[in-house]
């Protein structure tokens, strides 16, 4: 056998054997590393946190913890809210240490300065976590980035228009001052004006304010019939707790909290949060499989018994897709992987049936809830009940609307 | 746009939040004046207060009038405890020293209860008795905020006149200046130092239970209040009582009106007005150079 033919039979061996396995010679370093990037001590700690790894440990598990013979790693990290801390452990964690995907991120500001660097480095971002509908918007779109769980127009378009068709018309909106506070103000205050509504006035609240009182009486000087609470986690919290103090429902008004978690409820009581209406994906009690899937979480979390929030669910189920994607691409490129997710429908057994739009918008049904009163509560974690539910393409806002991803508009 | 009664309606809500401000830089500065620590330690002993209540609430059954009382005693134990072990051995170092070590007792404490409770915080009610509004004419009161006022003036007024007008006040006072001279009139000093420590981390422990009813009790509620409160101190200066509670009552009021003409300030405008006093006059409003 003359040298050249050896090295052309060798060659094309190696051919033969790297095309028996391409998942493996297209996967960086042969393995996939999730990210979890989250409010590990802030408000948002409850809602997302470490029961968010521990969501998306259950779907990386649920694949035996590999692809093939390709590992899957988990890593997590705190963004402590703050942008650039947020911006500086993505980009360590894309080029340094190998990660291929961030997911979570609750915090809006956060998420959008990682949605950019996900772009710039073709790796993806699953953003289950915050709420902003900037994420797909006009300019701030990402085709790297996938938007599940929720966002502030479905929220606004859920609650607002519910709260306005049942008489609630003027309104004073208590905004939280950062990206999502904005957003979900803006969304609120079109669905208000939409509907036929007024907005008498808002107010910008700095994030993690103890005490807002001030605001809730400004609200309630100004007559408006609804006060809006546009913020989240334990502003929230505190908003509620000091509106029942100060007795907003005497004078006839009404709190609208725009986003409430199951957390929330938890924190506050059914006696001080009854009667509060909500828009959410995803409630543990919706059906036999929520139910299934929220009990094998409580075994997890922490503390133990928890029941999920929509952001925990939309972890494991996005991540499931993810990986399915990654499975049937055999690549762990960004752009081809989230390609791959947006192309068919697909049958989640926690947020039901839904497709990933080409802006990264998932698009299912939205329910609106109310917080039942302390004696319709069967026990533990039994706190909502369902009032209506929303089908997805009413939901969120539509592809063609002007204020939606340019680069996708239809 | 400013009116009269959104003027007094926030000046009024303004000096709740302010009595929080006075008794805790209170609490700091009897610490820094008798001690040399500046105890970063405060804020989560004042979480700590709150959450000491509903802990005897939801273990023990014993509502907020008892805790009233038995908290600040527990969180005053917890403090003499900790200047035994963790502060005595640095009275002789650095302010340094002891900044960073009670920082570290703060981020310790925080960390362990997160992990036990989470941030959302857990539900404490405004006690039956104190449930209800009072009608001031511009605007109704909850009787809870009333109280919380009231029951703070007492405390800030009664540890002022202990301080200046007693002879136990004056032992303190002595002791700060010349702690030898003052042992060799047979004072026990380490003694009244440890007691002090526990004063006032006890303060800190009580006004956690003034604002169970009202804030969200999680482990994070001392550290958003612990910084304001510093800069109320470094206003007022470092180690006069009265400073901090007048800047206390103060800054909460100026507070309270930022909330009306641009609320995005109302987290930073303390900060400000303690950049310009620092320029100003460095050892703060009541302080001696």
């Amino acid at each position: 056998m003359s040298r050249s033919m050896f090295t052309g039979l060798a060659a094309t061996a190696i051919a033969l054997a790297l095309g028996m396995s391409p998942a493996a010679a297209q996967i960086s370093d042969n393995r996939i590393k999730i990210g979890v990037l989250t409010d590990m001590s802030g408000p948002f700690r409850d809602l997302a946190g470490p029961n968010s790894t521990a969501a998306t440990r259950m779907a990386v598990q649920d694949f035996g913890n590999k692809l093939g013979n390709v590992q899957i790693e988990v890593v997590q990290a705190d963004h402590q809210n703050r942008a650039d801390v947020g911006a500086t452990i993505a980009r360590e964690w894309f080029d340094r240490d190998g990660v291929d995907v961030i997911i979570d991120v609750a915090n809006s500001a956060v998420a959008l300065a990682v949605s950019q660097i996900a772009r710039e480095r073709n790796k993806v971002l699953l953003a289950t976590g915050p709420a902003t509908d900037a994420l797909t918007g006009a300019q701030t779109c990402s085709p790297n980035t996938v938007h599940y769980v929720y966002d502030t127009w479905a929220l606004a378009n859920g609650t607002a228009r519910a709260v306005v068709e049942s008489g609630g018309k003027s309104w004073f909106i208590i905004t939280a001052d950062y990206a999502f506070g904005h957003s979900l103000e803006a969304a609120a205050m079109r669905v208000v004006r939409e509907t036929g509504g007024d907005v008498r006035g808002t107010v910008r609240v700095p994030l993690n304010t103890p005490d807002f009182s001030s605001f809730l009486l400004q609200a309630q000087s100004s007559r408006a019939q609804i006060v809006g609470l546009a913020n989240a986690g334990a502003d929230t919290i505190n908003s509620v707790k000091q509106a029942a103090e100060f007795g907003l429902g005497r004078r006839g008004q009404k709190l609208a909290s725009l986003l409430v978690f199951l957390s929330d409820i938890h924190s506050l009581g059914l006696q001080t949060a009854q009667g509060l209406q909500f828009t959410e994906a995803f409630y543990w009690d919706l059906n036999d499989s929520t139910r299934a899937w929220s009990r094998r979480f409580g075994e997890q979390a922490s503390p133990r018994g928890t029941m999920p929030s929509m952001v925990h669910a939309g972890n494991y189920s996005v991540v499931t897709q993810y990986l399915n994607a990654v499975q049937a691409t055999g690549t762990d490129g960004g752009l081809a992987v989230v390609n791959k997710m947006k192309e068919a429908p697909y049958n989640d057994p926690l947020f039901g049936n839904g497709q990933i739009r080409a802006d990264g918008r998932r698009v299912h049904d939205m329910y609106l809830f109310e917080a039942k009163a302390p004696n319709e509560s069967r026990g533990p974690w039994d706190y909502y009940k369902l009032v209506r539910t929303i089908p997805g393409e009413q939901a969120f806002r539509p592809l063609s609307h002007p204020d939606n991803c340019a680069a996708t508009r239809g | 746009m400013l009116d009269l009664e959104a003027a007094l309606t926030q000046g009024t809500l303004g000096l709740i939040n302010g009595a929080f401000y006075a008794m805790l830089s209170l609490g700091l500065a009897v610490i820094f004046g008798l001690l040399n620590i500046v105890n970063f330690a405060h804020g989560a002993l004042y979480m700590l207060g709150a959450f000491v209540a509903w802990g005897l609430l939801t273990f023990l059954g014993l509502g907020y009038f008892p805790a009233l009382i038995l908290a600040p005693l527990i969180v005053g134990a917890i403090g003499i405890l900790l200047e035994r072990t963790v502060l005595k051995p640095l009275y002789k170092l650095d302010h340094l020293y002891g900044l960073l070590a009670t920082f570290g007792v703060a981020l310790i404490l925080e960390g362990v209860l997160r992990n036990e409770f989470g941030v959302s915080g857990m539900p404490y009610a405004v006690p039956p008795d104190l449930r209800g509004v009072v009608d001031l004419g511009y605007m109704f009161l909850p009787r809870y905020r009333g109280w919380v006022v009231l029951v703070s003036l007492l405390v800030c007024l009664g540890t002022w006149y202990m301080i200046e007008k007693t002879r136990l006040g004056a032992y303190l006072r002595a002791a700060t200046e010349n702690p030898a001279l003052v042992q060799a009139f047979g004072i026990n000093v380490p003694v009244m130092i440890t007691l002090t420590y526990g004063f006032g981390v006890a303060l800190a422990g009580l006004s956690g239970v003034l604002a169970a009813p009202i804030y969200s009790v999680n482990p994070n509620m001392g550290s958003s209040l612990i910084i304001v409160v510093f800069a109320v101190v470094v206003i007022g200066g470092m180690g006069s009582i009265l400073g901090s509670i007048i800047t206390g009552f103060a800054l909460g009021f100026i507070e309270g009106m930022t909330k009306v003409v641009y609320p995005e300030a109302s987290t930073t405008v303390v900060f400000i007005i303690m950049a310009i006093v620092l320029l100003i006059k460095p050892a703060g409003l009541f302080g001696r150079a």
